[in-house]
């Protein structure tokens, strides 16, 4: 009996993988750099208080971050093909994973933002940099290092989240384990090795924070 | 005349914090600015700087006129070139090494090209002592060091002016001498420079001028000679009067403590 489940799980295990390295990796690293870039481009809005655009980065947070994943996966996948918007499962799942880890990660910046000393960008200015070249040279690098314990928090819940994206129709590693599942049925011993699978890219995502972090620090650290 | 100031007035709310200031620099002065806590140096150094936009004065510079409240882009930039600034916190760019945060400032915008930046830096740097730290990072250094890099960042520009606001405000007392060092050696060269200082000693020995600034307003102008040996005003004859009770008697500022520690025996009986 027990054999049996080692052979199923043996068999499952590179096609499970194959799946996460095609397509849950993929899926992740394409919606988080979505996510990143609009991150930072509402953390900016709202950092050098742009009229109209400031208020509608707040209502996109707001919205965003009030309902449900699960629900907004839905609402875009089977609800706005009702008023003639139809989007292909796969783009739709970075579309939504990026709008919405982007909240999260526009209020981390927006945070470590307003933490950089004022004096740094009045520093710039005297020297004549724009302000443009003094965000982007000074201020954003500085605020990425404080925000970064953060949006790595962000990119390993977003490796998870895209499990979500097996509710409509992608095909990744869950939805792989899910297929093999309904053949053999062995949930326990299966779903069990995909949430370690999840855990062992978790685990690199981890080693590799706690790596860049400490080549940030040098500029941070103790004074020799 | 290099600087003509004229009636800068600034509120902070209901507060006004300047109210009406009138200063006249001629190349080569080292004007020392003085006055308690709260008297508007700091304001006034910003508004010329436009770090505060003031509310009415104007700015005359080598017979350029510039409007200190509605001042456009391209004046803003105008009178910041032909300006440094010193901040009392040193504002180096935490991010960047020492010789980046020099040569930032030159190369920005396609202003000058890196190699030659970056001989411009070291120059710099030299002047101030500095020149061995060229790849260290702000956080490496004293407060002392990071002034002198500031102040080199600062001379790179080649500036006709320097603003110090308050420069060894924020420094450990034995760290003092070196800023005030280089600013002496600068002064000797011939740099003008405008400076909130709190240090008697600078004021009265490299400063030729000075400026008694009380609630918004000039008390006192006048040769520094003429201020430190014949005060005009009572309240500058005070303020001359307890800060040199400070800074030349620290030991006597603690009598207090001494005290208390003879009348302690008594008290333990």
């Amino acid at each position: 009996m027990s054999e049996k489940i080692w052979s199923i799980l043996i068999e499952a295990l590179p096609k499970m993988l194959e799946y996460g390295l095609k397509v849950t990796i993929p899926l992740t690293l394409l919606s988080f750099s979505f996510a990143l870039i609009l991150s930072v481009l509402v953390a900016l809005i709202q950092y050098a208080n742009v009229p109209v655009l400031k208020q509608l980065c707040r209502v996109y947070i707001w919205v965003v971050r009030g309902t449900p994943l699960l629900v907004q996966l839905f609402l875009v996948f089977y609800g706005l093909p009702k008023i003639g918007i139809l989007l292909p499962a796969y783009p739709t799942a970075v579309l939504v994973f990026g709008f919405n880890e982007g909240a999260y990660m526009a209020e981390s910046l927006r945070g470590a933002l307003e933490a950089v000393p004022k004096g740094q960008l009045e520093a710039g200015l005297c020297v004549r940099m724009s302000y443009i070249k003094i965000m982007w040279h000074i201020v954003l690098p500085q605020a990425f290092r404080t925000a970064f314990p953060a949006l790595s928090n962000s990119l390993i819940s977003m490796v998870k989240g895209t499990s979500l994206a097996a509710t409509i129709t992608v095909t990744e590693m869950f939805r792989q384990a899910q297929v093999i599942n309904a053949r053999v049925y062995q949930p326990l011993a299966l779903y069990t090795e995909c949430a370690l699978i999840y855990l062992a890219f978790c685990s690199v995502l981890t080693v590799l924070q706690h790596l860049i972090e400490k080549r940030l620090n040098r500029y941070g650290g103790v004074k020799s | 005349m290099m600087l003509e100031i004229n009636g800068i007035r600034k509120a902070f709310g209901k507060k006004e914090i300047l109210k009406g200031i009138d200063l006249q620099v001629e190349k080569g002065d080292v004007v020392a600015i003085l006055g308690p806590s709260g008297s508007g140096k700091t304001t006034f150094l910003r508004c010329l700087n436009f770090l505060e936009i003031a509310d009415s004065g104007t700015l005359i510079f080598d017979g350029e006129h510039f409007d200190l409240h509605a001042a456009k882009r391209r004046d803003v930039a105008r009178v910041r070139q032909k300006t440094a600034f010193v901040f009392q916190n040193y504002n180096l760019f935490l991010n960047k090494t020492v010789l980046q945060n020099v040569t930032l400032g030159l190369t920005s915008g396609g202003k000058m090209k890196k190699a030659e930046a970056r001989e411009i830096a070291v120059r710099a740097l030299e002047r101030v002592g500095m020149g061995d730290r060229l790849d260290s990072y702000p956080n490496q250094l004293s407060g002392g060091q990071q002034q002198r890099v500031a102040i080199a960042r600062g001379l790179a520009s080649d500036p006709e002016i320097i603003y110090f606001d308050e420069p060894t405000s924020a420094l450990d007392p034995e760290l003092i001498g070196e800023v005030l060092g280089v600013m002496r050696q600068l002064a000797q060269e011939g740099m003008t420079m405008l400076v909130v200082t709190h240090e008697m000693d600078f004021a009265r020995t490299v400063s030729n001028k000075v400026v008694f600034m009380e609630d918004g307003v000039i008390v006192e102008t006048g040769s520094s000679r003429e201020f430190f040996e014949r005060p005009k005003t009572a309240r500058s004859k005070e303020f001359i009067r307890s800060i040199l009770e400070k800074s030349e008697s620290p030991m006597e500022r603690r009598t207090p403590l001494s005290k208390i520690s003879k009348i302690e025996p008594e008290t333990l009986n």
